[in-house]
């Protein structure tokens, strides 16, 4: 599983370091032809090399939030700015991870972790050096030459770690990753996220629907609305890096988190159903 | 239940009804088919009637003579160059349809009503247009050919995983590269059932053809051997053609396996 060497080579920087690399500036997004309101007027800040988990009730538009920032689909209000610059469509410096995967099936490991680089035209020099690289650094060592429907889904989902990765991208944004996962997966799955962060830190954005996930990841949770979707509350996690998920678990504030969070979420959830 | 009876079940099971693998059961039934013709075409001794033994034996004579090679050969010309045009022709077409809303809409009232058509009622139009030769005949197998390959192209691309497309674009891919990287091998499995029943329809085609024009090939065969009764050398190209077909679409049925493994998995578990 480990790669060993390369993890904690680089000091993780402290949450708050620095400037923002994702701002979400007032995003509003409705649907179709009635105009069903997906997210009004959301806005958040993504410092470097934060881990910012986006939760909210089912249907919140947390998906429809990340689809706007990594340029799929455009915001019918407001903007979205990354490093400095306005997201008008797909861009090679953000890479997304899927909860279906999105691994192509017809493609072995090697070329699923090559995807990126391949569309992303680099040179076949850099794609032989940089493939076993995040191979390995996602504990898919030995099955390189494996297609993706001989693997687990928690090794599917290592793969499509890795392909996200090996584009070197500065932003991650995590599309509930761990949601198809059974549970003891999806805990070796957020053991496996951090150490690779701290590897290789990155500035993401995490939807999850776990509220443990979100606290046991997060720098900061971001509590949504229901639908029409915006951020109702930001909690600091205050926990320091690198972080144990097992020790985390056990902590007192891992149960206060948990307590608030959920008695938020409920409200959101009771006064969406009563309404 | 007795140990032994139970014993005899599940053996009853291994080995089917009769105590007999599938294939010993296939290769049984062809065998009795066959005798039974050939018992029947003695006995019955009509010129108007033949038997296994009496076609074998005009095949004989027919490859002694170099016959059956020189129409196979030009039919296999008219066969092969008619659908590997409809494949070349057919395959961007479908996916051109299946990814531009506009030419999707321009193209399928064509593709619809030629579809629907039965080819045989042009026939007589490709031939004043384009004579008797080879090149009709291309046109024709083409004709016959060109839809489901087409049509199964284009239902491939649109059953080509949407959330895959996202993917691609999330990672920045330029269309072209989406064609080779999702498009194409996603729908391969559907171009090849499309290019098997093709293969089918172009070799009605061809032998369609070749009766309407009477100058060579093993249309020309059947026909001619029919006006002379020589019912013997008739089934000669029956024959060849039976074994075309099956050959052709269990080679393609063999691909259409190998292609697409994944599709596979859940089946085997």
């Amino acid at each position: 599983m480990r790669s060993g060497g390369r993890t904690g080579t680089v000091p993780p920087p402290g949450p708050t370091v620095g400037a923002s690399m994702v701002v979400i500036d007032q995003i509003t997004k409705n649907f179709g032809r009635a105009g069903t309101a997906a997210l009004s007027s959301c806005s958040l800040d993504v410092p470097v090399n934060e881990i910012l988990c986006v939760i909210g009730p089912s249907g919140c538009g947390k998906t429809t939030l990340l689809r706007i920032v990594d340029g799929l689909i455009p915001a019918d209000e407001g903007r979205v700015l990354i490093n400095g610059t306005e997201v008008t469509a797909p861009r090679p410096d953000v890479a997304m991870v899927f909860q279906h995967f999105g691994l192509l099936p017809w493609k072995t490991v090697q070329d699923n972790v090559a995807y990126g680089l391949r569309v992303q035209g680099r040179a076949e020099r850099e794609i032989a050096d940089a493939v076993p690289r995040y191979v390995d650094l996602i504990g898919l060592r030995g099955f390189e030459r494996s297609y993706p429907y001989q693997l687990s889904g928690g090794m599917q989902q290592r793969v499509g770690l890795a392909r996200a990765l090996a584009v070197n991208p500065m932003v991650l944004l995590m599309d509930e990753p761990f949601g198809s996962l059974d549970a003891q997966t999806r805990e070796l799955m957020q053991e496996e996220l951090l150490r690779v962060w701290r590897s290789q830190p990155k500035t993401m954005l995490f939807v999850t629907h776990s509220i443990g996930e979100a606290v046991i990841l997060g720098d900061r949770v971001a509590l949504m609305t229901r639908r029409p979707g915006r951020v109702k509350e930001i909690i600091e996690v205050g926990m320091s890096r690198p972080r144990d998920p097992e020790t985390v678990r056990r902590s007192a504030r891992y149960l206060e988190l948990r307590e608030h969070i959920w008695h938020q979420l409920k409200v959101e959830v009771l006064e969406g159903d009563g309404s | 239940m007795s140990v032994a009876a139970q014993r005899g079940r599940a053996a009853g099971r291994r080995e089917g009804a009769a105590g007999l693998s599938p294939t010993a059961i296939r290769v049984l039934s062809v065998m009795v088919g066959v005798l039974a013709w050939e018992a029947y075409g003695r006995v019955l001794h009509s010129v108007l009637f033949t038997y296994p033994s009496a076609v074998v034996r005009a095949a004989y004579e027919l490859i002694a003579a170099g016959e059956l090679q020189f129409y196979l050969k030009s039919s296999v010309v008219v066969l092969s160059l008619g659908l590997v045009l409809a494949i070349v022709l057919g395959i961007p077409l479908g996916v051109l349809m299946g990814r531009r809303a506009v030419i999707e809409h321009a193209v399928d009232p064509y593709v619809n009503a030629l579809y629907a058509t039965p080819l045989v009622a042009v026939i007589p139009v490709i031939v004043v247009w384009l004579g008797f030769q080879t090149k009709a005949k291309v046109v024709l197998v083409f004709l016959f050919c060109i839809f489901p390959i087409l049509i199964n192209t284009y239902q491939g691309v649109k059953n080509t995983d949407a959330r895959l497309v996202e993917v691609a674009r999330s990672f920045c891919s330029k269309e072209w590269r989406l064609w080779r990287d999702l498009i194409l091998p996603s729908s391969a499995p559907f171009i090849l059932a499309g290019i098997r029943l093709a293969i089918g329809r172009g070799l009605i085609g061809m032998v369609v053809a070749e009766f309407y024009t009477t100058i060579t090939g093993l249309g020309y065969m059947i026909v001619q051997y029919a006006n002379t009764f020589r019912m013997d050398r008739l089934f000669v190209p029956v024959v060849v053609l039976m074994m075309m077909g099956v050959a052709l679409t269990g080679a393609l049925r063999y691909l259409e396996r190998r292609i697409a493994p994944w599709l596979y998995v859940a089946r085997e578990e």
